[in-house]
């Protein structure tokens, strides 16, 4: 069961690191950032323990966020339309809400 | 097979395959002990390199064209990436596929800026600048000037789209077919699509009328 | 390093040695159908590299420094034994091929 539907507003976490030191597949240009959920793309092993070799520790769903490029790159250089889709794993989301997309 | 696209060979570095480095030293120590060891023999390395060697960009370019040439497939493709490429017979194994359709209003580019992710089942192993630290730190920054790098440019308005690919899923960009290349043959058109127009640096481009 | 400052794009391709290939399949098998490691075990190796080791090291080369060092961790090598065999083949010199 997901915690976020296509097009609910999220915020990226922008601890570092979330738990003690590990491998992260969160870059850190989106932390902190807002933007809206583009798909679900299924459930996956936690990269964050696959790094550990376990296999199976727990499994996560993970969904393609879509941000605006000029809400990451202060002077972005393109269009206001231009965006990013990247993949993130639920545990790195909470809810937004209505906050102002630019937040961050 | 055509390679009058953008899949060129070069010549391997001499000095990884004449001289024993550090690390092809450890590649070989590491295995033949795996090997002495029975966790995986001579024939299943041999047999996985030459696997690999046989993906190559002509394969996600036969799925291009065909997608150009036949709608319904087109629908397929996008909807199940999986299913709709195995009816063309290649294989794409565990990989997660997404399609991303290049359209008159958006023109995608893929990225992986924490590692080299890139759909290899389809499109063999990712070109050395795609793994480079210039490209993965700056397509994700200023786009567009890259894509003017690979002489792509792109119309203000028109969105560009850029894909991370951070975790599971591996991304091929399905590229608009290129206009006055309506008598094209569906192999024919496959020539045309190179493997930087699938990665989306670059746009198809028609042949020249000679 | 999506967003930091970095130079012109070097579009120069060169085709793998056999060698990379090898290491390219060693990773495939062990992580694949064997299940000796993981993909990310892989990534979290190459990370932990020094911080020269993406300007000196080529990129098959963090992977097999990488790979090896999980085959440690995992005890399915002794550092004895790797040791041992990399003098051997480093005396011998290239392997036919």
């Amino acid at each position: 069961m997901s915690r976020f539907a296509v097009g609910d507003r999220v915020r990226v976490h922008d601890l570092w690191p979330p738990t003690p030191p590990a491998h992260v597949r969160t870059p850190h240009y989106v932390r902190g950032h807002v933007g809206v959920v583009e798909r679900i793309c299924g459930t996956f092993g936690n990269p964050e323990e696959l790094a550990f070799g376990r296999r199976g520790a727990s499994y996560e769903t993970l969904y393609r966020v879509r941000f605006r490029q000029a809400d990451l790159w202060p002077g972005y250089d393109g269009p206001g339309t231009d965006h990013i889709e990247i993949e993130i794993y639920e545990f790195w989301l909470s809810p937004a809400g209505s906050e102002p997309e630019s937040a961050g | 097979m055509s390679h009058t696209h953008d899949h060129e060979h070069a010549q391997p570095r001499p000095d990884l395959d004449d001289t024993m480095t550090y690390y092809r030293v450890m590649e070989e120590a590491v295995r033949s002990l795996l090997i002495e060891k029975g966790i995986v023999t001579a024939d299943e390395v041999r047999r996985e390199v030459e696997n690999m060697d046989a993906r190559t960009p002509a394969n996600g370019a036969q799925v291009v064209a065909r997608a150009w040439v036949d709608s319904d497939f087109r629908s397929r493709l996008v909807a199940n990436p999986k299913q709709a490429i195995g009816e063309i017979g290649h294989d794409i194994g565990p990989m997660h596929l997404v399609v991303l359709e290049n359209t008159p209003g958006v023109h995608n580019v893929v990225v992986c800026t924490l590692c080299s992710c890139y759909p290899r089942w389809l499109l063999g192993r990712p070109p050395d600048w795609y793994k480079s630290r210039a490209y993965r730190s700056r397509v994700v920054r200023e786009p567009r000037a890259v894509l003017r790098e690979f002489g792509t440019e792109i119309a203000d308005d028109r969105e560009v789209r850029v894909h991370d690919s951070t975790a599971d899923m591996r991304y091929l960009v399905l590229p608009m077919r290129p206009d006055g290349t309506d008598g094209l043959s569906q192999a024919e058109l496959a020539a045309l699509v190179g493997r930087d127009s699938m990665i989306g640096v670059t746009e198809v481009v028609p042949p020249l009328r000679v | 390093m999506g967003g930091l400052e970095a130079g012109a794009i070097d579009q120069e391709a060169h085709d793998y040695a056999l060698w990379e290939r090898r290491v390219d399949a060693l990773m495939m098998l062990l992580s694949g159908p064997r299940r000796i490691m993981t993909v990310d075990q892989l990534r979290k190796g190459i990370e932990a590299l020094p911080p020269d080791a993406y300007d000196s090291m080529t990129y098959y080369e963090r992977w097999i420094a990488s790979l090896t060092n999980a085959l440690l961790d995992a005890g399915v090598l002794t550092t004895e034994e790797l040791g041992a065999r990399m003098a051997r083949v480093s005396a011998r010199g290239p392997e036919a091929e």
